[in-house]
């Protein structure tokens, strides 16, 4: 397969190097081929194993050992009790956030691209920590703030912990996109008159749109899968993650990995329906 | 100020704000409510954990400031074990998610043609499946009576009574495996930026592709293999979830010492001690990293 495929990818204009050369990239570039395939395969292999087991007729509690293929766990997925209320707190939570972190990020990363502003350096270092920090610092750090002040944890300390992780990685997704856009789209529209309300709504806001809402995917995505920060700051409240972490000593039922399908399979419809909008824009 | 006029125009809501307070104040009214947000839940956060991890007393009796350094000296000589070995997986992960993305990087980046797009998308789509279920997974393939040990005792890599779960390989695997996007994306980015041109005169100025790609290819990607090497390094030093899931009591990292001190035995000092000196090891090793590579503009 690998050798029929290599050829279309790449066009021959290397080819007057000389026999030897010639031979050492055709090895390499296999070698290349073969390596990028394993790879891939590794990649793959987990995703494979969530979707195999959620078909599982497993035998007592635990779902490490296949049996054989079964559909039952597909039919009574909503059977198991609090499992589908983790999900839909987890929705929940990361669309709050994700929506605020979108507009707090949005904001700055304006802000970062169209001004020269003293305090510069500060706000990018502001930015950049968080990102640096590693998740147990960031948890345990919000859980001895939430102590101090007394304040009992549970769905909106979540929030708030979301929203304060998503805000850098909201700017560095729009500010991607706007240090990339034509500015004299703008002001072709201020020399004709439009206000700069009016620039802004018809203008700006339409340009820099794909990168706030790609923000606001990524942001929905990594609140939505977040579990160290979460633990530490969830008291009763259960998410998806936190969900399957209680489940893992006890056995984790075969219907989590049917969710978890499920989400792959529409993240990645999403993902492809997202791609093929812009190709049909473009 | 010609920069200021240019800049101001597009920004149309701002316009009465920037009638009542000059035009110097617009950037900060779009900072501050996000500012404020960092301010409050990330920066007091961590002086407030600074302030915890100096108190004394117990869960019982309540906790009271008395700038308590002996719990840094406590915490560190009783678990410096599973500071070390945090420190030892994250390198070991690190470097695993090196070898394999580099490679995979660099096909895509220069073999991938049209397909870019799709391969980088299949990185990324393993990902969509939620993290714990991923981890868990890599418990089913590694299992004891599982086709990866199976194999590899048969061809002899292994003993026969050797297992690989519940040990420190499958901790540094699952790590690997988990944080992988992180090493690949930044890395490719790098090498996309590569000029080919420049590779092209190496070539024919007689360097052979090893040596292109030696003095070439590679040093232009460095960039990318800082911060994929940082983006991987940093959440899988704080990581537990991979030592709890795939390792064994006797294999716990500091992120699991800190999840049980804090939330399961209650003492907050202690845990507050190690996460704070977790934070401050990790920024000491990557601020001269950052420096010496040249990188800085990662940061801004």
């Amino acid at each position: 397969m690998a050798t029929t495929t290599a050829p279309t990818a790449t066009p021959p204009v290397e080819a007057g190097n000389g026999g030897q050369g010639g031979l050492v990239r055709f090895v390499r570039r296999h070698v290349l081929t073969a390596y990028t395939i394993g790879a891939f395969l590794y990649l793959f292999l987990p995703v494979f194993i969530v979707i195999l087991f959620s078909f599982n007729d497993n035998q007592g509690r635990f779902n490490f050992t296949w049996q054989r293929f079964t559909l039952k766990h597909w039919g009574n997925a909503f059977g198991i009790p609090n499992l589908f209320d983790s999900l839909v707190t987890s929705f929940q939570i990361a669309l709050i956030s994700a929506a605020i972190a979108t507009t707090l990020g949005t904001l700055i990363a304006l802000a970062l691209v169209r001004y020269h502003f003293r305090g510069r350096a500060t706000t990018n270092l502001l930015l950049f920590l968080p990102m640096a920090t590693p998740e147990v610092v960031l948890g345990s750090s919000l859980l001895a703030f939430f102590l101090t002040l007394q304040v009992a944890r549970g769905f909106w300390t979540i929030v708030v912990a979301h929203i304060m992780f998503n805000i850098s990685y909201v700017v560095v997704t729009v500010k991607a996109r706007l240090t990339g856009f034509d500015r004299h789209l703008e002001e072709a529209a201020m020399d004709l008159y439009a206000t700069e309300w009016t620039t802004f709504r018809k203008v700006t806001l339409p340009m820099i749109m794909p990168g706030v809402f790609a923000a606001f995917l990524l942001g929905f995505a990594l609140s939505f899968d977040d579990f160290i920060i979460t633990n530490f700051n969830s008291g009763q409240t259960v998410t998806f993650p936190l969900y399957i972490w209680g489940a893992a000593r006890i056995g984790v039922p075969p219907q989590v990995n049917v969710f978890g399908t499920a989400i792959f399979v529409i993240t990645v419809s999403i993902m492809f329906l997202n791609v093929y909008v812009q190709r049909r824009r473009a | 100020m010609a920069t200021d006029v240019t800049a101001v125009r597009g920004l149309g809501f701002v316009a009465r704000l920037r009638a009542r307070y000059g035009r110097r104040a617009v950037p900060y009214l779009l900072l501050v409510p996000g500012g404020a947000w960092l301010l409050f839940f990330y920066v007091i956060p961590l002086a407030q954990l600074a302030g915890v991890s100096l108190q004394e007393g117990s869960f019982e009796t309540g906790y009271e400031m008395t700038w308590r350094w002996s719990n840094y000296s406590n915490a560190l000589s009783e678990f410096s074990e599973q500071f070390i070995r945090s420190v030892v997986y994250a390198g070991l992960a690190t470097l695993a998610a090196l070898i394999i993305a580099y490679p995979l990087a660099y096909f895509i980046a220069f073999r991938g043609g049209r397909y870019k797009n799709l391969l980088l998308v299949l990185i990324l789509m393993p990902f969509l499946t939620p993290f714990l279920l991923r981890t868990l997974a890599w418990k089913v393939i590694l299992a004891d009576s599982g086709w990866v040990v199976e194999t590899m005792k048969t061809i002899g890599l292994m003993p026969s009574n050797g297992r690989l779960l519940a040990t420190g390989w499958a901790v540094v695997a699952g790590i690997t495996y988990n944080f992988l996007a992180f090493m690949t994306l930044p890395i490719y980015v790098s090498l996309e930026k590569v000029d080919r041109s420049l590779i092209e005169a190496a070539n024919d100025l007689y360097a052979s592709t090893a040596t292109a790609f030696r003095k070439v290819t590679f040093p232009l990607s460095l960039p990318g293999v800082v911060a994929g090497t940082l983006l991987t390094f940093i959440p899988a030093a704080g990581d537990y979830v991979n030592a709890q899931l795939l390792g064994n009591p006797q294999q716990l990292m500091v992120g699991n010492v800190i999840d049980s001190r804090f939330l399961r035995v209650l003492d907050y000092p202690t845990a507050a001690a190690l996460s704070f000196t977790l934070m401050v090891a990790i920024l000491l090793l990557i601020i001269p990293y950052v420096r010496a590579s040249g990188t800085e503009d990662l940061v801004a």
